[in-house]
């Protein structure tokens, strides 16, 4: 599903990688439980993963394409059609309906935009979300539910990897732990390898396998 | 569709300092276009002071110089041309008609014009407008006079007044010619010419005011013996040069005959320094304006920072935030030139009689001329061009977004 090899990616300036990462994979329907303490780079690896930085060495397979080698058009309809993404905050566009939200990611399905709505309507309602919210600004929803319509969108078009980035920072510990089990629910059924970021430890027993970022790098080894 | 929706909304959102931006563009568009089309008409009223009029004819003096008196009424003429020379004119087989122009005297500040009859039927302005009466008629009687709608309004005159005309242009002259007043037959349409500030009698009621008889027990002989200029119109206008050259040779009188759309295109060159003034102020009320709407929206890519990180984890490109950015400066610009529209049509409607009786100034017919819409095109494009400003600015932030 994943594959890495021989990446490493170092800022412009920078006089030393921050990335150095021989071999790493992933397999389909995988959820990965990724630790890093801050400044380890996380955040730049969830950005090489969705192709919108490029390392200067190395490959990173998705679905067995070398993301990497893409020009930055057709990495950017990659990142459209298979990647999903849901940030720590700020996932949605807040002028923007909860509805017109997630049509900014089913724009690019091959599904019609009818077809697109029904599909949304039921990953909300899956979520705990009806359809009178589907008419709501962003802006006007609690952080809690505008992190399960930022999942809904994640997934609206089934994608093969989804990328999570310390999602529930923003939710009490009652919220976060359904959270995730709803997220976990909507995985199983479409074998999305997931890719989990969080330093909260307490999280980890809801993963198949947890990876610490250092672990991955070249010194490591 | 999508980049349309997120536009609008994107804008929405941010409705009070949109709304001010749309505000100040629609002031400087409608500033732009005002002028424009003020300017634009000025020019045009100014030269078709005269229409129609295929050759003036005066003494020798300069051109500019017997346009001035003759037509504007700025100066004095130097000297006239004989009966004989205007008879000389007026039977000329290429000569379809004349109008006899004879000035030098004034009455409180406007200058009085002794003419004929012919004045009303041939005398043309802004191409085919002829004079028109807003009431009374023509003078008849030897002591009638016309005036002006502009003399009638600040004089507070009316038809059936007597009015004492003087000797000379100054207000304050002596010579005042009070044996012989003059009675008001007619009140002239405003025309936003120099007609408006003149008065009109005819050639022989002059030559009767200034013969000087106490008691008129016998009757003087009032036939005119010159006049100051002379307007032409010919039977075919293929004729004018031939017929200019026949008058500047004219051997009996040392005589001149121009052009006048000629002679008033020069003037107005002359007087063009005002002309690109008002231009350049407009462009720069513009530029500021311009300059507000790019910093409006300089100011909110602070602000949506993670819109745009948003936007590029979706897959959208960094082509498309640039898009985004110009359409809603479009948006923009585009409300903006329909609200100063609506108000410039608004204001055709209420202010254009006010505007040519107070000031002379005819809006044309037509407020949508071919020049205004290029006029309008440019300012789409120079808001475009702004706009690559933050555009570019989205672009870069795009490519670089660090997504968190």
């Amino acid at each position: 599903m994943l594959l890495i090899e021989d990446l490493t990616f170092r800022y412009p300036g920078a006089d030393k990688d921050l990335l150095n990462i021989p071999h790493w994979q992933v397999e389909a329907g995988e959820a990965i439980f990724l630790t890093a303490p801050s400044g380890s780079g996380k955040s730049t690896l969830i950005n090489l993963l969705a192709g919108i930085i490029t390392p200067q060495q190395g490959t990173i397979r998705v679905l067995d394409t070398p993301i990497n080698q893409l020009s930055a058009r057709r990495r950017d309809a990659f990142r459209a059609r298979h990647i999903g993404m849901v940030f720590q905050q700020f996932n949605l566009i807040p002028y923007l309906s909860v509805a017109d939200n997630i049509r900014l990611a089913s724009h690019f399905s091959a599904l019609s935009t009818h077809e697109a709505d029904k599909r949304a309507l039921r990953l909300l309602d899956k979520l705990g979300l009806s359809d009178m919210e589907a008419g709501r600004k962003a802006a006007q929803l609690s952080v809690g539910q505008q992190q399960r319509v930022a999942i809904a969108r994640a997934l609206i078009n089934e994608p093969q990897l989804l990328l999570v980035d310390e999602p529930t920072s923003a939710l009490d510990t009652g919220h976060r732990d359904k959270f995730i089990d709803l997220l976990m629910q909507q995985l199983v059924l479409a074998r999305t390898s997931l890719i989990f970021v969080s330093h909260d430890a307490s999280l980890r027993s809801h993963f198949g396998r947890h990876v610490e970022i250092g672990a991955l790098q070249h010194d490591a080894a | 569709m999508m980049l349309l929706k997120l536009a609008w909304h994107s804008l929405g959102s941010r409705l009070g300092t949109v709304l001010l931006t749309v505000l100040m563009m629609s002031v400087s568009v409608f500033v732009l276009l005002s002028v424009e089309n003020i300017r634009q008409q000025a020019k045009d009223s100014f030269q078709q002071s005269v229409s129609d009029v295929d050759l003036l004819v005066g003494p020798r003096t300069g051109q500019i110089n017997l346009l001035l008196y003759s037509v504007f009424h700025i100066g004095v003429p130097t000297h006239n041309l004989s009966w004989d020379s205007y008879m000389m004119l007026k039977q000329h087989q290429d000569v379809d008609w004349t109008i006899p122009l004879s000035l030098g005297d004034s009455h409180r500040g406007y200058r009085v014009v002794g003419s004929e009859q012919q004045l009303f039927e041939h005398f043309r302005f802004r191409s085919d407008h002829s004079l028109e009466f807003a009431s009374g008629q023509a003078f008849r009687d030897t002591y009638d006079a016309v005036v002006g709608a502009e003399v009638a309004a600040s004089l507070g005159y009316q038809n059936g007044d007597k009015i004492v005309l003087a000797h000379g242009i100054a207000d304050t002259s002596f010579s005042r010619h009070e044996n012989h007043p003059f009675q008001i037959s007619g009140i002239l349409k405003p025309t936003g010419t120099p007609v408006d500030r003149s008065i009109f009698i005819s050639l022989t009621g002059l030559e009767a005011m200034h013969a000087d008889f106490p008691g008129a027990n016998t009757a003087p002989d009032l036939s005119p013996q010159s006049v100051t200029a002379v307007l032409l119109g010919l039977h075919s206008k293929i004729k004018t040069f031939t017929l200019q050259r026949e008058i500047n040779t004219y051997s009996d009188e040392a005589l001149q005959a121009i052009l006048p759309g000629v002679a008033l295109s020069s003037l107005w060159s002359m007087l063009g320094g005002v002309e690109q003034t008002l231009w350049v102020i407009s462009l720069l009320v513009l530029l500021g304006a311009l300059i507000g709407m790019v910093n409006v929206l300089l100011l909110s890519m602070r602000e949506r920072r993670h819109e745009l990180a948003v936007l590029r984890a979706l897959g959208y490109r960094p082509g498309f935030l640039f898009a985004l950015l110009q359409l809603e400066a479009l948006l923009i610009t585009a409300s903006s030139i329909i609200v100063a529209l609506l108000a410039l049509w608004a204001g055709d409607i209420w202010l254009r009689e006010w505007l040519l009786s107070q000031f002379g100034l005819f809006l044309s017919e037509s407020l949508l001329q071919p020049g205004t819409w290029r006029l309008l095109l440019g300012i789409v494009l120079a808001a475009m061009i702004s706009a690559l400003l933050p555009a570019v600015n989205a672009y870069r932030q795009g490519l670089n977004t660090q997504l968190r």
